[in-house]
């Protein structure tokens, strides 16, 4: 007979491999986890609280804080929802519309690498990470020429975009999108056949379709079970009617397979980067606001309206009540939040150092789980 | 619970008045959409009420039954929760009735759409957790954050604040600026009703109105010197006549340096 010896250690908060402030209360029997309790809060900040004492567009900058690697989705999400509860959503312009999915797709690629290098380098493997940042700065340097930011960009407006297109932008964005798909190559080269990598993430977390769905679980690690559920498919926003792309989907649900999904969808975004640059040099330059009241006074209701962000189903949920410039009450579903619960399922029973590639392979941001 | 009214609907006779808007449909009439209309029919007598705006439809349950009709509407395909959120309507214009809303948005794969369940409460609402397992954290933050009580839930504790927190920020009467903290958690260091002092006044933190300039910069407070490098001397008060004349000098150097420095 074992002995069974208990012990309950802290893993964080400040612990590398949490990206952020997490911490994961650990009963474990040497190595191996009993129970994983994730205490989260650390990096509260009160949004909701601060979004009912501001106008709607004052929110906006407040929305970057939340998934602070993928700000740009984080501003469509929220100025969709205004839109939709003001009636406006026709009457975007096209030209504002395709800018917005080339950000928001420029923001997925750029958050799915800051995943892929942080992911592996918590797994071990170094030479990812320099890789992966190569790309990253560029798509950041983009950003930079667009709104000025890297990473809290503040890019999108409620009826349109701030600004138009900078000179030469969209042919720099054309170079990039033709050696983009090369350097998937070269990161899968690194680790899609490596038998270390395979080792650390095959069977690691599985999470059935069934169970996935009743843990809410939305985004990669949705898909990677083999649910083929998308937003952008699924209720389709601004133009990605008209966009030719591919939903990736796994079959094991483990986290080797969540990492393929996220590989393919980096190259789907790319696929759909490469369709956008030609259909908004279609449209006239300058088009970018509806004409729609500077004071945004929504009318009275509530709605909620979400959309497809990097990490899965980020929606809003607004409350107005028709009279003042602030919502009344603005809740916000952040798909880091709902994922993360399913941690102590999916790790029960494996060893202490798979936690650190499961915390990884559901790729959270703890700004958007404490907000 | 079940004769509460929603806040300031207007009634459907007067919705067709305004000749632009689009029609509005009844709550009868949202009852039959196809979308909802095999759920309704099996919880027929929990559901008060209907609306729909924008597209989405609002179904408004008997809180006493939320539980069963959740378990209806998964049943019924709707097996993903995508959402639940309370409202805190005490301060919403013209509202009268139950202080509290929570609601459940609901998404069917199958039929792709989303339907939205409503219930009113003073205070606790029965969990759905054991309907679908993402409630916990959903109810735990709303918890957290309005102090509605979930009955039946297997951990209700905080989730965003800290243990031992004493407020729920998202309710209307808490204050944006926070409030005074740590009087649960260090008894000895802050007395109940206590709490932090604010810097160089010495009143507790709420007191403070920091638009009047009562708070002082932090570095008027003596405390905030410590090991701020090289701080001139307070002051002397001035040399007193009977002094000695030889050590004069002396003093006014020191004067002088302090001056410099400072």
């Amino acid at each position: 007979m074992f002995d069974v010896h208990e012990m309950e250690v802290n893993f964080g908060p400040q612990h590398p491999s949490t990206h952020g402030v997490l911490r994961v209360l650990l009963k474990i029997d040497g190595e191996r986890i009993i129970e994983a309790k994730p205490v989260i809060g650390y990096l509260h900040r009160g949004t909701e609280k601060l979004f009912e004492h501001m106008a709607y567009p004052q929110c906006i900058p407040h929305t970057d804080r939340m998934d602070y690697v993928a700000s740009a989705t984080n501003n469509l999400g929220f100025v969709e929802t205004v839109e939709k509860l003001m009636g406006v959503t026709k009457q975007i312009p096209r030209r504002a519309q395709i800018l917005r999915v080339i950000l928001s797709e420029l923001q997925r690629i750029s958050s799915h690498l800051l995943w892929l290098a942080t992911h592996a380098i918590d797994i071990g493997a170094m030479t990812p990470f320099f890789y992966c940042f190569r790309e990253r700065e560029q798509i950041l340097d983009f950003f930079e020429a667009y709104c000025g930011a890297r990473l809290t960009l503040n890019c999108m407006r409620i009826g349109g975009m701030p600004e138009d297109v900078p000179a030469g932008w969209l042919e720099d964005i054309e170079a990039f999108c033709d050696k983009f798909d090369a350097a998937v190559d070269e990161y899968e080269s690194l680790l899609t056949t490596n038998r270390i990598w395979k080792r650390r993430t095959v069977g690691i977390g599985v999470l059935s379709p069934e169970e996935a769905i009743e843990w809410g679980i939305t985004g990669p690690p949705l898909r990677g079970s083999g649910v083929e559920w998308d937003l952008r498919r699924a209720q389709p926003y601004e133009i990605y009617p008209e966009l030719d792309f591919e939903v990736p989907v796994g079959k094991n649900g483990d986290t080797y397979d969540r990492y393929l999904v996220r590989m393919e969808e980096m190259r789907q975004s790319n696929r759909i980067l490469k369709q956008c640059i030609p259909l908004i040099r279609e449209t006239p330059a300058g088009d970018l606001k509806a004409k729609i009241s500077k004071v945004i006074r929504p009318p009275e209701g509530e709605v909620y309206h979400s959309i497809e962000s990097p990490k899965g189903e980020l929606g809003y949920y607004i409350v107005s009540d028709g009279k003042t410039q602030n919502a009344y009450r603005c809740h916000v579903r952040p798909p880091s939040f709902v994922n993360l619960q399913a941690l102590p399922a999916m790790a029960r029973g494996h060893l202490v150092s798979d936690l650190v590639a499961l915390i990884g392979t559901i790729d959270i941001v703890l700004g958007e789980v404490d907000r | 619970m079940s004769e509460t009214t929603p806040p300031s609907t207007p009634p459907p006779s007067a919705a067709p008045a305004a000749p632009t808007a689009p029609p509005v449909r009844g709550a009868d009439e949202i009852k039959r959409d196809p979308l909802v209309a095999a759920a309704v029919a099996r919880a027929a007598d929990a559901v008060l009420d209907a609306r729909e705006l924008v597209g989405e439809i609002t179904l408004f349950i008997d809180t006493a039954r939320i539980a069963d009709v959740c378990r209806t509407f998964k049943d019924d395909g709707f097996v993903y929760l995508v959402d639940l959120a309370g409202v805190d309507y005490s301060k919403f214009p013209n509202h009268t009735g139950p202080r509290f809303s929570v609601a459940y948005t609901l998404y069917s794969f199958r039929r792709n759409a989303r339907v939205r369940l409503r219930v009113w409460t003073d205070g606790d609402v029965p969990s759905v957790t054991a309907v679908w397992k993402t409630a916990n954290w959903h109810e735990r933050e709303t918890f957290d954050m309005l102090g509605i009580n979930f009955t039946g839930h297997p951990n209700l504790e905080r989730i965003l604040m800290w243990d031992g927190f004493n407020g729920h920020p998202l309710r209307k009467d808490f204050p944006i600026r926070g409030i005074d903290t740590g009087a649960r958690i260090y008894p000895e260091v802050f007395p109940e009703g206590g709490g932090p002092k604010a810097g160089s006044t010495g009143k507790p933190v709420n007191d403070v109105n920091l638009y009047k300039g009562e708070w002082k910069a932090y570095g008027s407070s003596p405390a905030a010197q410590i090991g701020g490098g090289a701080k001139p001397a307070p002051p002397k008060p001035a040399p007193k006549p009977v002094a000695a004349p030889a050590p004069a000098p002396v003093a006014a150097a020191a004067d002088d340096d302090a001056e410099e420095e400072a």
